[in-house]
């Protein structure tokens, strides 16, 4: 506890704390499945605001299962998640999701409403008004590089690449500050993927959400991360910004960039 | 001919049978679904009850038909109208299609799409409406049409312990050894089978989720 003569002082000094620091917090926090096996091993760690944090690993390293903690798709095992300085726990489930927008691979568009409903359906409950609803519908369908045509389309009538970028339309729907993201660009096509990589940039430009990004690629993760976070086995082996991270002499931090390489590599050597 | 005949001559009381053989399957069919479809809804969600919920629907659909408007005879109450009975026993009969189909349909959904909802802040009950039993309702549906057709079907056999229905006509003669009367209850009871089948059909196929 901070010690202050005057309590007002204590009281934006309090304040100054919440706004500035990280926006998510892991302390000490483990998970365990049912059956008791140990997925996430006293993961430490703060995301700060505004950064796009990536978590790379392979499958099984806990990534996945770090993100789900944030907006409590899992609960902890042990140890506290703060969000925005509340401990993640003390606050209601429902409340805190629709605080943090929620992008996964397979995208989950409601089949059975329109690309306009389903970027509303949140706002929706949220009782904003229909006038509103579509503003904010059409607005981001522009922001993420969409034809305002498609707001009647059905996802079924669209391709892999404007599936998600409806699904991070829907995501930013209600303007959330945090954005969880679960390998989105991983079943995209190569050049799709590159080009929703890059408009998402420019998006975070000016949005500055706080993003979690998990994925296995480390193309991806050097190119969108502020700072990249490697998994394994349920730990968090390092935590480096990009440019350290293909600096770094850890073995498995040496080991990716290794294996990125060597599809150039051999390709350059075969031509030769 | 003589069959169109009897048919022309006995066209009221043909026609009130029907509407009672209705009466039957209307009212065992809402039944049922008041009571299969919210069931269905609690296995698809908690599996711990799925085993014994539809195990004993299983063994209800086991039980010879007669045998069952038999036993239901002595209840008091149940026992004092046969129609009571029959209700309940034709309830009893199409909760199985239901229940099943509920689950099945539930189940069915994408995960990923409910992972989706529950992850945006979707209740528990909002994704129950606004997107589980949307995306299940085709296969709901094929449920109800299938009920129906068993029920009507069944409901013939509910003259046996005197619940009226078409089954009269086709009791009395087998009795008589009148195959016109025979032919009077179970042409109009095929065609209501046949008739809801391709309705519940037609409405299934318009609901199908694209």
């Amino acid at each position: 506890m901070r010690r202050c003569p005057v309590n007002l002082v204590c009281l934006a000094a309090m304040e100054r704390d919440a706004s500035n620091g990280p926006a998510i917090e892991f302390r000490d926090v483990t998970y365990d499945l049912p059956s008791g096996q140990r997925i996430l091993a006293s993961l430490n760690l703060k995301i700060q605001r505004g950064e796009i944090l990536v978590l790379l690993g392979r499958s099984g390293s806990g990534k996945t299962t770090t993100l789900k903690l944030i907006n409590r798709l899992l609960s902890p095992s042990g140890g506290e998640i703060f969000v925005e300085g509340k401990a993640a726990g003390a606050e209601d489930v429902v409340r805190l999701r629709r605080r943090i927008g929620y992008v996964i691979q397979e995208i989950g568009l409601f089949p059975h409403y329109t690309v306009e409903r389903n970027i509303g359906l949140v706002p929706g409950i949220e009782g904003w008004p229909q006038e509103k609803i579509r503003a904010r519908a059409l607005e981001l369908l522009r922001m993420v590089g969409l034809d305002a045509q498609l707001a009647s389309r059905y996802p079924h009538q669209l391709s892999g690449g404007q599936r998600q970028r409806v699904g991070v339309a829907r995501a930013l729907a209600a303007d959330p500050q945090i954005l969880l993201m679960d390998e989105p660009f991983g079943a995209l096509d190569p050049l799709t993927r590159d080009e929703l990589q890059r408009e998402f940039l420019s998006l975070q430009l000016r949005l500055h959400k706080t993003v979690v990004f998990v994925t296995h690629d480390l193309n991806e993760a050097l190119r969108l991360g502020s700072r990249i976070a490697l998994m394994e086995a349920g730990k968090l082996v390092t935590l480096l910004s990009p440019a350290d991270f293909l600096r770094s002499d850890d073995p498995l931090a040496a080991a990716y960039v290794r294996a990125f390489g060597s599809g150039l590599d051999a390709a350059a050597h075969r031509g030769a | 001919m003589n069959f169109f005949h009897f048919i022309a001559q006995n066209h009221g009381q043909v026609l009130e049978l029907t509407l009672e053989h209705l009466w039957l399957v209307g009212v065992s069919t809402l039944l049922a679904v008041l009571i299969g479809i919210p069931l269905g809804i609690l296995i698809a969600h908690w599996p711990r009850w799925n085993k014994p919920v539809l195990a004993t629907a299983n063994v209800i659909q086991t039980i010879p038909s007669l045998a069952l408007f038999g036993f239901l005879l002595p209840v008091p109450w149940l026992g004092d109208r046969a129609e009571r009975l029959a209700i309940l026993a034709l309830t009893l009969y199409a909760l199985l299609p239901l229940i099943r189909n509920t689950y099945t349909g539930i189940r069915g959904v994408d995960p990923a799409v409910v992972e989706a909802g529950r992850g945006m802040g979707l209740t528990d009950l909002q994704l129950l409406l606004k997107v589980e039993l949307p995306l299940a309702l085709s296969v709901i549906l094929s449920g109800v049409r299938v009920a129906v057709v068993i029920s009507v079907g069944l409901a013939t056999i509910a003259a046996a312990i005197g619940a009226g229905g078409l089954g009269e006509l086709i009791f009395r003669g087998l009795a008589m050894v009148n195959n016109q009367l025979i032919l009077a209850g179970a042409i109009p009871a095929a065609g209501l089978a046949l008739l809801a089948d391709f309705g519940l059909g037609w409405v299934e196929k318009r609901l199908r989720p694209r």
